[in-house]
């Protein structure tokens, strides 16, 4: 990986600052400058990125540091919640009109992904029981018109046309008739892709909002778009007014800072976004998915929130003292296990620890299956155990070995792997503790990054 | 208007937002100081230079301040215009060809990064220089793409090979490169369809297309171009790192520049990933795609 997670990073930044109290001026610069470092390198307007970390700082000079986190958990809370904030709710809808057709329009630069776009709303739509009309009125780039029309053949959505030499405003006001003629409820018109400060083309897009007023405008943005995101939509957004942004190419690694920077300046919210080419329906926006994307550290803060409830205080501390006496059994690895699973799928976990984004694909292929089936598996082996074999696995030559696997249903080979896990686990686990001394507030399974 | 002008016209945002702001710098500080040192930073950062590439040139006038090679305001212009120039002068960015038989250009990028059209322009290039041109549509995916390049084909003259629409497109590429030898074809340009880097089956379709090549002329293909769209930030970076993974990347094509100030995502590229940039696109006009040329660019850059 190029970049580390903002939340690693942190984690570097606050090494020396251990225990409790309150987060100084000091601190928080600090953090401040690997936060500032995190949103550029995702893409955010630099402008954007000064006035974020402005609010931010204010907030977290002199806030406390709660037992159960880290300092670096806490301003990563705070950094998040802002963020979160500023990216907007959740508005995956569409004005409709109460008198149809309402009219959507697809503006963008080109090749942000505006034809495709146009397909996966009007399937969207369409699943939602409207009868979406796709309008072909980009003129300009060759074969733009087949494109729409050969994914309205797939989508089974019907297509509007004009013979080549039609310019794009009578396309546009032609097709709002047909829909009415042909009972379409919904039109999109897809527009030819321009840059913001081509006047001629933005010219035509405000002479084709004059003549079919549309209901929405939607700015089809590249997720991988860089600093210039800023000033095409606020070309975009001056020139048209915008109702929404649908945000592409999700389904690559980019970071996606300019969502975050679109938003910030056209104060318009992501509505959908786009993963991929095959026609599926566009996916509705999680600002909170997109505030962790952006800061490169997996969904964190759930993960953290969801560990303070979900770990039983009693039982970690149970966990703890045996593990300080090694005494830590398959019995106590089951109920570990059990405990860790209420967080959500492994593979969900590893998604949201940061920094495990790389390992999660290495153990994907290798020998651990993350998924429940193994864990169910797992379960299974241990539960066909003797409580004497579960205290000590030791015991547990080849015919015991037979007999769990038959009494598991599962292969001997499973039984031998999960025994290995097991004392890998425990040798892990001792050097956890004496990395961390004692200090457990979360319970005994310690994840990797909340020391 | 000549190449140049035409160069100098469209970097005149970036130009004006870049030197420009250097230049307002100068002008409104008497010292270097700690303000005017975020401000150079922040409008390294807003020309797409890159996070990494504004690092290293803002370390390098610290340096600069500290070694008294820059004493005033006025010391910062030609400082950095020496250093972007030198970045921009790293490695060679000349056009590979073959020594005989065709000239292989296999193109590759994401969705949307311009790969078509610039096709198209590479055609219309070729043939204005009196070479007989073959494109193959190894883009058998993405909708009416293949018309796509049909028309370009039309429009410049150059000789087109396809299959149908969904078809196997190292097969294309293969048909293509069989014969572009026989009908002792100059330049074979090969289309494929966009695909992001991390779809990690398409990216082994893309090295397939590149084995197939191989397998035919040992040395094609003899430019591997990577279609970089110039509003892109800073994913440009893991797009080269795994595209070239897939198929050695021999250049990018740096599409979309025109216009907006983004013209500095060039020095990026340079610096952060040594990658020759062989060929620019400053606008919409079929003759607005050129071969890159580093003194040019720093020069249209930087001049006035």
């Amino acid at each position: 990986m190029i970049f580390e997670g903002l939340a690693d990073r942190l984690q570097e930044t606050f090494k020396k600052l251990r225990g409790h109290g309150k987060l100084s001026e000091e601190d928080v610069n600090e953090a401040m400058r690997e936060v500032r470092m995190a949103l550029l390198e995702a893409d955010v307007n630099f402008k954007v990125v000064k006035g974020f970390i402005k609010k931010v700082q204010e907030r977290a000079i002199g806030q406390n540091i709660l037992d159960t986190l880290t300092p670096a958990q806490v301003v990563i809370k705070i950094v998040n919640e802002e963020l979160t904030e500023l990216m907007g709710g959740t508005q995956s809808r569409i004005n409709m009109s109460p008198t149809p057709p309402t009219v959507i329009m697809m503006v963008g630069l080109q090749g942000a992904g505006k034809t495709t776009s146009a397909g996966k709303l009007g399937f969207s739509l369409k699943k939602q029981g409207k009868h979406p009309l796709l309008v072909a009125a980009d003129i300009y780039r060759p074969a733009a018109v087949k494109q729409l029309q050969v994914l309205g053949e797939q989508l089974e959505i019907p297509v509007f046309a004009m013979e080549a030499g039609t310019d794009a405003v009578t396309i546009a006001k032609s097709s709002i008739d047909f829909a009415r003629s042909h009972v379409n409820d919904v039109v999109i018109i897809d527009t030819a892709g321009r840059l913001h400060i081509n006047e001629e083309l933005m010219q035509e897009l405000k002479s084709i909002k004059k003549e079919v007023r549309p209901h929405e405008i939607l700015l089809v943005v590249d997720a991988m778009t860089g600093q210039d995101a800023v000033n095409v939509a606020e070309s975009f957004n001056g020139d048209l007014g915008l109702d929404g942004v649908v945000l592409t190419k999700l389904d690559g690694d980019a970071r996606g800072g300019a969502a975050l920077s679109v938003k910030a300046v056209t104060g318009c919210s992501i509505k959908f976004v786009g993963m991929g080419e095959k026609l599926e329906a566009l996916e509705p926006f999680y600002p909170e998915r997109m505030a962790s994307r952006i800061l490169g550290m997996g969904d964190v803060l759930s993960l953290i929130e969801k560990a303070q409830t979900a770990f039983d205080v009693e039982e970690a501390k149970k966990m703890e003292k045996k593990l300080r006496r090694d005494e830590f059994t398959l019995d106590d690895f089951l109920s570990q296990m059990q405990q860790v699973r209420k967080l959500g799928s492994f593979e969900q976990i590893m998604g949201m620890i940061p920094g495990m984004g790389g390992l999660k694909k290495q153990l994907a292929g290798a020998d651990i299956d993350l998924n429940g089936k193994e864990m169910k598996h797992i379960e299974a082996i241990i539960y066909a155990m003797t409580p004497k074999e579960r205290a000590d696995v030791g015991i547990i030559n080849g015919s015991r070995r037979k007999r769990i696997a038959m009494g598991s249903g599962t292969h001997v080979q499973d039984v031998n792997k999960l025994i290995k896990q097991f004392a890998e686990m425990k040798k892990m686990m001792k050097k956890m503790k004496k990395m961390q001394k004692g200090h457990m507030g979360l319970g005994g399974f310690k994840l990797p990054f909340m020391h | 208007m000549g190449f140049f002008d035409k160069l100098k016209k469209g970097l005149t945002r970036t130009r004006e937002s870049f030197t420009g702001k250097i230049e307002q710098l100068v002008m409104g500080y008497a010292d270097i100081d700690a303000d005017l040192l975020d401000e150079l930073e922040e409008t390294l950062i807003m020309a797409d230079v890159g996070v990494k590439t504004t690092e290293r040139l803002m370390d390098a006038v610290r340096r600069g301040v500290k070694k008294k090679e820059i004493n005033t305001p006025e010391d910062l212009k030609p400082f950095l215009e020496a250093r972007i120039t030198e970045i921009l002068a790293t490695g060679s960015d000349e056009l590979h060809t073959a020594s005989e038989g065709p000239t292989v250009m296999l193109v590759i990028g994401v969705n949307g990064a311009g790969k078509t059209t610039t096709i198209g322009k590479l055609s219309a290039y070729y043939k204005e220089q009196g070479k007989s041109v073959m494109l193959a549509a190894a883009d058998t995916f993405r909708a009416a793409a293949i018309d796509q390049l049909e028309i370009w084909s039309q429009r410049t003259g150059a000789v087109l090979i396809k299959h149908e629409e969904g078809s196997d497109p190292a097969a294309v590429a293969y048909d293509a490169v069989k014969a572009a030898k026989a009908r002792g074809i100059d330049m074979l340009i090969i289309d494929t369809a966009g695909r992001l880097q991390t779809k990690s089956n398409l990216m082994e379709e893309l090295s397939k297309i590149n084995r197939v090549i191989q397998r035919e002329i040992a040395e094609a293909p003899h430019e591997t171009l990577l279609v970089l769209d110039a509003t892109t930030g800073q994913n440009a970076i893991r797009q080269v790192e795994l595209f070239t993974k897939a198929a050695p990347i021999t250049g990018v094509v740096l599409t979309k520049l025109d216009g907006t100030a983004k013209g500095g995502v060039v020095v990026g590229i340079k610096s952060e990933l040594s990658m020759p940039v062989k060929w620019i696109g400053i606008g919409e006009a079929v003759e607005d795609l050129r071969p890159f040329d580093a003194a040019d660019f720093a020069k249209a850059l930087f001049d006035k």
